[in-house]
């Protein structure tokens, strides 16, 4: 078992430890979002053979400065027929759930603004509430566009939302604890090796959730202009801009925790590992986006009932059972046998796939 | 068996934009960096010989824009035209070609350049000054293989990078 670096209440005191945590979680947010935008954006591009915003600063490290100086300035635009204050709330509504959701991420052990017992829940409970938010955009633009992609949203995130928790019991019911910190230290094997089938699910369905390519039709830009966000503009445009990025830094530093083992590993220290895990969850989201294009809203739900519902099943009851039955040797074999596991089970339901009427095919 | 429906394909996918990153980008840094264009390239001004040129007004004939203007004056101790006034606005020419193909006197050519954008209509008029062969406006092999032969290579993007510059 890893041992806690700092005391609960660093730097001592409750409303010290409450304050300088609060900066620090903003900060964090704040940078890395920027930080993401300019990430993003130069790792598409040299994986489509272009250069990326390289004009603004070295390496172009000012673009998003210069963007979030331009959506500043302009015009900020409501619908004439819209409703006026659901219209100005929902960008609110859609960002304090993402900015709740850092409370409970431990940055290094003991470094967590509250260490509740019930993080991972906590998570689970709090994420949803961004989809309000959303749906009260695409409401109250009065646009049929923003209410088709609010629709999109809001059915996407109610069938993945039930996969996302199951593969996450998984993680709970070898840990035992719903805390995050807890859950860090039971990793001396990190949980991505022991529950790779619950990744495998946790990270497509966290993907759909949070409205990143290929599950990006909320707002898909072919089809339904910008999806809940056609009528924003200005400040609130660049609130929702935040939220999408913001959540996929969550999404990132909640897949560290639960299967990345979080801050632990030689040699850094350890809130540097944890950036060093978040980035790189991060790539591989952005290396998915480069690479799989858009599916359809019934290849959507098709992928959530079909294929992961029943696999998410599944897996809490093997782990379930293994928990039980599984005999005092070493966890390596464990591994392996979830790794063969996966395999089959996923080459399996693969196989048994279709979408509506029976289509193999697309 | 089609293994493509087992997660194969977006795992071959996936091999593929990771092996993107280590390729070099193909987007050119245009103003700090220049790609050497086509030697038949028709650029977009005209260049013109005064010694070569017999002032018979085949080009502004052949030019459906009405592009060129000239005038001409007899010169009766020479016996010959004198050609008083030569100018082209090249605002209205569209890069045709014809007024060079149709010159029996090879006095007239496309120009290499391609950078000649002004802030005035005025000044994209060309005038007999400003339709000389100098270093600057060179002449492109447009209809004139023997000059083309003379010009640098084009650099294609594919080994744009052997390219010292």
């Amino acid at each position: 078992m890893a041992t806690l670096v700092l005391p609960p209440d660093w730097p001592g005191g409750f409303w010290a430890h409450w304050g300088v945590f609060v900066v620090i979680i903003f900060v964090f947010l704040m940078a890395m979002v920027v930080g993401f935008i300019w990430f993003e954006r130069r790792a598409m591009a040299i994986m489509q053979a272009r250069l990326g915003p390289n004009r603004t600063g070295p390496f172009g490290l000012l673009q998003p400065v210069a963007d979030a100086l331009k959506v500043l300035l302009k015009e900020d635009i409501i619908p004439a027929k819209g409703d006026k204050l659901v219209h100005w709330l929902a960008p609110v509504v859609a960002f304090i759930p993402l900015l709740m959701l850092f409370a409970v991420v431990p940055f290094q052990g003991g470094a967590i603004l509250a260490d509740l017992n019930i993080g991972i829940l906590y998570i689970v409970a709090v994420s949803s509430v961004t989809t309000v938010g959303i749906f009260m955009a695409g409401w109250a633009s009065n646009n049929k566009y923003s209410l088709l992609g609010a629709m999109r949203q809001v059915a996407s995130v109610v069938s993945y939302e039930i996969p996302v928790v199951l593969s996450i019991i998984g993680v709970v019911l070898l840990t035992g604890s719903l805390s995050m910190q807890q859950i860090v230290m039971a990793q001396d094997i990190p949980f991505i090796l022991l529950q790779p089938l619950g990744f495998l699910l946790f990270f497509i369905g966290a993907l759909a959730e949070i409205n990143r390519a290929p599950f990006d039709l909320m707002e898909a830009d072919s089809e339904i202009v910008a999806g809940f966000h056609t009528e924003y503009s200005g400040m609130k445009f660049a609130l929702f801009y935040l939220v999408e990025y913001g959540e996929a830094l969550a999404i990132s530093a909640i897949v560290t925790t639960l299967f990345l083992s979080g801050w632990r590993g030689p040699v850094l220290p350890p809130w540097l590992w944890f950036l060093v895990k978040v980035v790189i969850v991060f790539f591989v989201i952005v290396w998915v986006r480069t690479t799989v294009p858009r599916v359809r809203i019934d290849q959507l739900m098709a992928l959530a009932w079909k294929f992961l519902f029943p696999l998410a099943l599944l897996n809490l009851l093997i782990t379930a059972v293994e928990i039980l039955v599984w005999p005092t040797v070493s966890l390596w074999l464990l591994v392996l046998v979830n790794i063969a596991i996966m395999v089959i089970l996923v080459l399996l339901w693969s196989r048994l796939f279709k979408l509506g009427w029976g289509r193999v095919e697309v | 068996m089609k293994f493509e429906r087992y997660g194969i394909g977006i795992a071959k996918g996936l091999s593929v934009t990771i092996r993107h990153l280590l390729r070099r980008p193909v987007t050119t840094q245009y103003p700090e960096r220049r790609l050497v264009t086509s030697r038949r390239i028709r650029g977009n001004e005209l260049v013109w010989s005064r010694e070569k040129c017999t002032g018979c007004g085949s080009c502004a004939k052949a030019c459906h824009i009405g592009a060129i203007e000239i005038t001409t004056s007899i010169n009766p101790v020479a016996n010959k035209y004198e050609v008083e006034t030569y100018q082209v606005d090249t605002g209205y020419c569209i890069q045709c070609g014809l007024c060079v193909e149709v010159c029996p006197f090879e006095a007239l050519y496309m120009g290499y350049a391609y950078e000649r954008a002004q802030y005035r209509r005025n000044d994209l008029v060309q005038n007999k000054e400003t339709m000389m062969e100098t270093p600057d406006r060179e002449v492109s092999g447009y209809f004139y293989p023997e000059r083309a032969a003379k010009l640098s290579r084009q650099t294609l993007l594919l080994d744009r990078d052997k390219v010292k510059k």
